[in-house]
């Protein structure tokens, strides 16, 4: 790829309009904390699309926004939970699934969106993702996966592609990357699909699938880091990572998600991959704990909670 | 929020840039499906080239720009649309220009 | 108020210490319990996991203790009541989150059901060796709250003092128990639910619109909103301003970390805990702790057999460290006398408040067993010979 050429518009600048204001704010700040804008990401970083995706995921979902909550680990990612005029939480590097899984058992009208990095939630946070899965707790998790490790300099991650060189890898990566939703499908989660930055539309719409879908739903976004990842490998610009993406993605809905790793000749599989019913964690807990103890049990439903 | 489209309408939409705002990234007109924006000759406060609507005849207002777009700068608008919202709310106009950002338009 | 009577085994029961620290949590209101399985704590989990099904509450076995020690606080922010509970390793792996709970003001109790370390150490014998890890584990300047009960009626009564304190200053409490007060079989007396005093969660009346998430009130602390009403709350890790917002910057680190510090130690009047006998004319002053009070008792007896005014000090509340307290004592005391189930910990805190008033000597134990009570005895002997006290032998005595 090479980098984008600035292509400048031939328009007399003095012929632009500035006498016209816009009829209305832009809607997705509505979404956004606005006191907190700008946003700390790189130009040409993907993650504030995926906050534009989600933003209108969540205007077109029709939920409370009251009722919608999202947690985030550390790192690039893990900032987005600063950003949505949500209630958000910005817990510690890995721990968002476990924090999220005590915020959505102990007040099971809230729903859940934990939002985090491919470092975050598969290598420091890996175990957790695998039991939140297992267990099928009713949150979307939406991995960001940039590749590396923005936030402290572009070290090498459990995404890192083979033969990429990344701060701690200087000599060309030699680790196999994690295939992030076959690791999902695996381990039991009830909803999985990929997408990259170029699929805006795709991507609104798999995030409410996300929230709608009962259980543990895991959406992978393939996204670029201009300033650590794609610069140091000579891979251009964060555009000409997102046009690499239209170019060489291709739509498998149902794949075997054994088949969708990312390989450097391989074209990206994206599409819903699963999508299965299964019991939660808490309807198995409540219909266990029925059949067991009949009258006898009384289910967390918030009523003991002191007010 | 300052539009760059000409005075005259000759498309079905446009485009509103908040300049200051933009970062550059090139995400808005790279995927325009009308392939109606280019990238500012000026610089804005930052030291980015945003964009401007170049071929206005093109745009539809689709917002597609406005979906890329990482840093919120950037929203299309069907004409069609403006001017209804313009209908409902006519006695409000110099109000809402407060938030407006100025161009880069920096000598 | 007053204790919600559903859970509270009103009544006299023959249980241990794992079992009375549950049963005190049920009735502080603890709907929340996310644990996970080690000895010598794990009897407080499996208690809660068969209680707490008929008491409207949830308990979920997690992947590790630092999933453990982060789901109580996600649930804390849904607005439970929360708890974990743990033992030596274990609670090394919650350090980091220790640290999450104090920045962001979660109210939660931690049980630290204490063996011998380091690493897998003693899994089935007591120590007292996380003393100080407790206090200063995690990474930064902090205050949290420890408390120390001795005996399986005080599991249950401390328990409650702990949701108490939490709930009250916003920090983490934890209780320091041990193996042997864990696992020891005595007589617990659980009172009527009217008569359990209860703080409840301090939750704000303001707004949404005009509620400043971490705004101080009188006391330092602020009130709490709870995910879902509506209020927006940001919670962060990172040094945050009012709002919750990221405020990384020195003037907006020096007001929040002082504040988090000082409103455990400016208000630490209300929360400290020293239990004195006889120490008004005593020459010598044992300063023990937990489990170790209980033999320290029997050894203070034996030397006021041997005429020897000798008192006791038992530090109910370990953290934040009665300084003002100890200084008093040994002001008056020739001599102090620490035992703990540990190489020299809490004994620094006690010299470091005697400030040369007193001398202070160590009964130490590597841990696996409590003291005998003759080596407490020993070195308050050798106090004694030192600051020219007379006392009969036990020759004499006999």
């Amino acid at each position: 790829m090479n980098p984008t050429e600035i292509m400048v518009s031939d328009a007399d600048e003095k012929d632009v309009d500035t006498s016209r204001v816009a009829p209305i704010e832009n809607p997705v700040l509505s979404m956004l904390r606005q006191d907190r804008l700008p946003h700390i990401w790189c130009p040409g970083c993907g993650i504030g699309t995926v906050v534009n995706c989600f933003s209108r995921a969540l205007m077109s979902s029709g939920h409370d926004m009251n009722n919608v909550a999202v947690v985030s680990g550390i790192g690039c990612t893990g900032r987005v939970a600063g950003y949505m005029n949500l209630d958000s939480f910005h817990t510690t590097h890995g721990r968002s699934i476990p924090f999220a899984t005590g915020l959505r058992l102990a007040n099971p009208g809230l729903k859940v969106v934990v939002f985090s990095g491919d470092g975050d939630l598969f290598a420091i946070g890996g175990n957790h993702f695998l039991h939140a899965a297992r267990r099928n707790l009713d949150m979307l998790i939406v991995c960001v996966n940039n590749f590396t490790y923005g936030m402290t300099g572009g070290q090498v991650a459990p995404t890192t592609p083979l033969k990429s060189t990344q701060s701690t890898m200087p000599f060309g990566n030699f680790e196999p990357p994690m295939n992030l939703p076959f690791v999902a499908d695996a381990a039991g989660a009830s909803y999985v699909a990929r997408w990259t930055v170029f699929h805006i539309r795709q991507l609104v719409r798999a995030m409410k699938e996300g929230m709608e879908h009962k259980g543990f739903s895991f959406i992978e976004i393939m996204s670029p880091c201009p300033t650590l990842y794609l610069r140091r490998n000579k891979l251009g610009d964060g555009v000409d990572q997102v046009r690499y993406f239209k170019e060489h993605s291709v739509l498998k809905n149902g794949a075997n998600t054994q088949d969708v790793a990312i390989t450097a000749t391989d074209p990206i599989v994206v599409g819903t991959f699963v999508e299965r019913e299964r019991p939660t964690w808490l309807d198995s807990r409540n219909a266990q704990l029925t059949a067991t103890l009949g009258d006898r049990f009384v289910p967390y439903g918030g009523q003991n909670v002191q007010k | 929020m300052v539009s760059d489209s000409p005075g005259k309408r000759v498309g079905k939409g446009t485009v509103f840039v908040k300049v200051e705002v933009c970062k550059g990234c090139a995400y808005c007109i790279e995927f325009c499906p009308a392939d109606c924006l280019r990238f500012s000759r000026n610089y804005n406060a930052k030291g980015y080239h945003y964009p401007v609507l170049a071929k206005p005849e093109l745009c539809v207002g689709c917002n597609t720009c406005g979906q890329y777009c990482p840093d919120f700068a950037i929203m299309g608008m069907r004409y069609k649309d403006i001017d209804a919202l313009e209908a409902t709310k006519s006695a409000v106009n110099d109000d809402d220009r407060s938030g407006a950002e100025a161009p880069g338009r920096k000598s | 108020m007053k204790a919600s009577p559903e859970g509270v085994l009103t009544g006299v029961h023959f249980m241990d210490g794992d079992h009375a620290a549950c049963e005190g949590a049920i009735a502080a209101g603890c709907r929340f319990v996310a644990g996970y399985p080690i000895t010598p704590s794990t009897e407080v989990v499996e208690r809660f996991s068969v209680r707490i099904p008929t008491v409207g509450g949830m308990f979920i076995q997690m992947e590790d203790e630092i999933a453990s020690s982060i789901a109580i606080q996600g649930a804390a922010w849904g607005g439970a009541k929360v708890m974990t509970v743990t033992s030596g390793p274990g609670l090394s792996l919650m350090m980091e989150h220790i640290g999450l709970a104090v920045m962001a003001e979660v109210p939660c109790v931690i049980v630290d059901v204490q063996r011998g370390g380091p690493s897998t150490g003693l899994p089935t014998l007591p120590a007292q060796a996380d003393m100080m890890q407790v206090k200063w584990g995690s990474h930064g300047d902090y205050q949290i709250i420890a408390l120390s009960p001795n005996s399986p009626q005080e599991c249950f009564d401390l328990m409650i003092r702990a949701f108490n304190l939490s709930e009250t200053w916003r920090c983490p409490v934890f209780m320091m128990m041990d193996e042997v007060v864990g696992h020891m079989v005595e007589r617990v007396e659980i009172p009527p639910a009217d008569q359990i005093e209860i703080v409840p969660r301090r939750w704000t009346t303001k707004k949404p619109s005009e509620y400043r998430a971490f705004e101080p009130g009188p006391d330092m602390v602020p009130d709490m909103a709870k995910a879902g009403d509506g209020y927006k709350l940001h919670i962060t890790g990172l040094t945050h301003d009012e709002r919750g917002y990221p405020a990384m910057n020195v003037p907006a680190q020096n007001r929040l970390v002082r504040r988090l510090s000082d409103k455990i130690l400016k208000n630490r009047d209300k929360i400290v805990d020293v239990r004195e006998d006889g120490c008004e004319d005593a020459d010598i002053i044992v300063v023990s702790y937990g489990i170790t009070s209980r033999v320290a008792g029997a050894a203070v007896e034996m030397a006021r057999g041997l005429g020897l005014k000798v008192g006791s000090a038992r530090m109910v509340v370990c953290w934040p460290f009665p300084d003002v307290e100890i200084a008093r004592l040994s002001r008056k005391a020739k001599a102090i006398v620490v035992p703990e189930l540990n190489l020299g910990q809490m004994v620094g805190e006690v010299e470091r408040a005697a400030c040369g008033d007193a001398r202070v000597y160590l009964v130490d134990h590597a841990g696996g067993s409590v003291h005998e009570p003759e080596r407490i005895l020993e070195t308050i002997l050798q106090a004694a010979r030192d600051a020219g006290l007379g006392f009969k032998t036990e020759a004499e005595r006999s």
